[in-house]
């Protein structure tokens, strides 16, 4: 039941921002490239539901379109961790001890080693910062966390006699990790998944917030906060939406992950 | 076990090696000539050249990277283009801000997560475990530079109990110091503790269904004593990986935490060193950081071999 319900919401929560990047293509409530500096910093009112900002923007639009944003640049940089962290950890797991696993382990360590925000930072200022460098610089930094779980999770299944089993039976390695081993470490990588999502999304926020992100006249969430904190007793609502439209999108996305894992994982459902 | 502690420690060389390399790499590709940024556009050719000699910019790639490496390893950090003075003072004085954060920071993360998770697991599924997990929920939501903003419109500027911002210095006592960092280090262990909170839950609860818990029950220990007993030290091993992965979070996360707060430390400096173009400031953080992280990881690595003799017997 507390499943189904964080599935649910999680899912409105979702489908809400989506749903806000998408119209944000065809309509906003003012368009967020005109400037009326006379009306700046007004507070919520009928005109403007969230109220303005310093240069009179409507800041829900400005939300709708930041929306587009930490969604592409967050899902892209998940897509790059899963799909090389999950192989990489499945192969090193397999190899346990040999020089694959090591290898890997490595050269996992490495890049883990690296504090990905400065790294992020260094990257931007060699190539110059813009939504894509943070992308590839959010991504990078996914491949070690999946590899890292993927192993870890994959080592002790391998330890259990029905792996013997099939060892025995005369699977090979690979066929193991992708029949036996996989299946039973995807709850996991939801899990992850679903962290590695909301952190790709407060890092774009992070990145964008020390203006390293989308650039202007782009809105993005997290220079929309920077902005505000100057302001920030004189006009709240310029830091509070904002920063409010981040933390429900990161809920919302985190909840149906929670809600996904406990509706596809059988064992789960029978425990409750 | 000595043969595991040889075979992680050469590995520890080769990691530190490689990731020398990159950032001196990395560093090299940064467009910009170092003497002329500080000399302006009206140097003589003749002080731009002493200053290149001075600075050391003048030896091949290959030079320059061991003459960096080897003044790293005696404690030489090279000398500051901007500031003029030399970077291992400059680091030691941020560290002092840095350092104490991010370990503040840890320990409230630590304080918070290992409690309440472990009560969670013990009441899986109740109201109690349910209360935890919404507020973990929120806890990993939150941008923590937001969360940081709002706790210095309210605790800062609104009730005057904690300073907005800056750092009041060690000399004055431990108090203010402290007094300072806290914001900023609640802030970062935020979403830290609940992030720890969730692993330490689902790590006990994975290991509460194993058939050894059940033999432990049959054979007359209470709920308390098998948790002690068999259950917490099982655990432990996804919540030190998790500990370890922290660090390095604690580390970067504070570059934006110190903007928030105009914090003087280390991640301040490495932006501030950017945007100056201060190349030898930057490589020697940027490498004393990643040096930091890598030890840890090390540490967290040995730490398994001690909470799991399965790991120790590699075949």
């Amino acid at each position: 039941m507390r499943g189904r319900l964080s599935l649910w919401l999680g899912l409105v929560l979702t489908l809400t921002f989506v749903m806000a990047a998408a119209v944000s293509f065809l309509w906003v409530p003012q368009d967020v490239t005109q400037l009326a500096i006379t009306n700046k910093m007004k507070p919520p009112s009928g005109g403007h539901l969230l109220g303005t900002d310093h240069f009179g923007r409507d800041i829900l639009s400005m939300i709708m379109v930041g929306a587009r944003t930490s969604i592409a640049v967050a899902l892209v940089a998940v897509g790059i961790g899963m799909g090389l962290g999950v192989p990489l950890g499945l192969t090193a797991a397999a190899h346990r001890g040999g020089w694959l696993d090591e290898i890997i382990m490595r050269g996992n360590d490495l890049v883990f080693a690296f504090p990905s925000l400065i790294i992020a930072i260094l990257i931007t200022a060699v190539f110059g910062p813009s939504a894509l460098n943070a992308i590839i610089a959010i991504g990078i930094f996914n491949i070690p966390v999946f590899a890292r779980v993927t192993r870890g999770a994959a080592l002790s299944l391998w330890t259990r006699d029905w792996i013997m089993a099939a060892r025995v039976a005369g699977k090979g390695r690979a066929r193991i990790s992708l029949e036996h081993i996989l299946p039973n470490v995807t709850n996991l990588l939801i899990v992850q998944g679903t962290i590695q999502f909301s952190l790709g999304i407060l890092a774009e926020a992070g990145l964008s917030y020390v203006g390293l992100g989308a650039q202007p006249p782009l809105p993005s969430w997290g220079r929309m906060l920077a902005d505000s904190q100057t302001m920030i007793s004189l006009a709240p609502h310029m830091a509070i939406f904002p920063g409010l439209a981040i933390l429900l999108t990161v809920l919302g996305l985190n909840l149906m992950g929670d809600g996904l894992r406990d509706w596809l994982d059988p064992r789960l459902r029978r425990a409750r | 076990m000595l043969r595991y502690l040889i075979k992680r420690a050469t590995s520890l060389l080769v990691a530190l090696v490689v990731a020398s390399a990159v950032i001196f790499a990395l560093v090299e590709v940064v467009p910009g000539d170092p003497a002329s940024f500080m000399l302006g556009i009206n140097a003589q050719e003749d002080t731009l050249a002493a200053l290149r000699a001075e600075l050391g910019l003048n030896g091949s790639l290959l030079e320059r990277y061991f003459s960096w490496i080897g003044g790293m390893v005696r404690g030489d950090f090279g000398t500051s283009y901007t500031y003029r003075t030399d970077v291992a003072g400059m680091v030691a004085d941020r560290l002092q801000v840095s350092l104490p954060l991010a370990l503040y920071a840890l320990a409230l993360s630590m304080a918070i997560a290992f409690p309440a998770g472990i009560w969670a697991a013990a009441r899986r599924g109740r109201a109690g475990d349910l209360g935890v997990m919404a507020a973990t929920q929120l806890g990993v939501a939150v941008p923590n530079f937001w969360f940081a903003m709002l706790m210095v419109l309210v605790f800062a500027i609104q009730l005057r109990w904690f300073p907005a911002g800056g750092f009041a210095g060690w000399d004055k006592g431990l108090l203010p110091g402290l007094k300072s960092l806290t914001l900023p280090a609640i802030a970062l262990a935020l979403p830290q503790a609940a992030i720890l909170t969730r692993v330490m839950r689902s790590a006990l609860i994975d290991v509460l269904s194993e058939d050894y818990i059940r033999t432990a029950r049959a054979k007359g220990l209470s709920k308390g004593q098998v948790l002690r007993r068999h259950a917490l030290r099982n655990a432990m091993i996804p919540v030190l990986t998790i500990i370890g992965m922290q660090f390095s979070f604690l580390l970067a996360g504070a570059i934006i935490i110190e903007n928030v707060f105009f914090l003087p430390g280390l991640g301040r400096l490495v932006f501030q060193s950017i945007s100056a173009r201060d190349l030898i400031v930057v490589e020697s953080v940027v490498m004393l950081l990643v040096f930091a992280v890598i030890v840890v990881n090390f540490a967290v690595d040995l730490a398994y071999a001690l909470v799991d003799p399965r790991l120790r017997s590699r075949e």
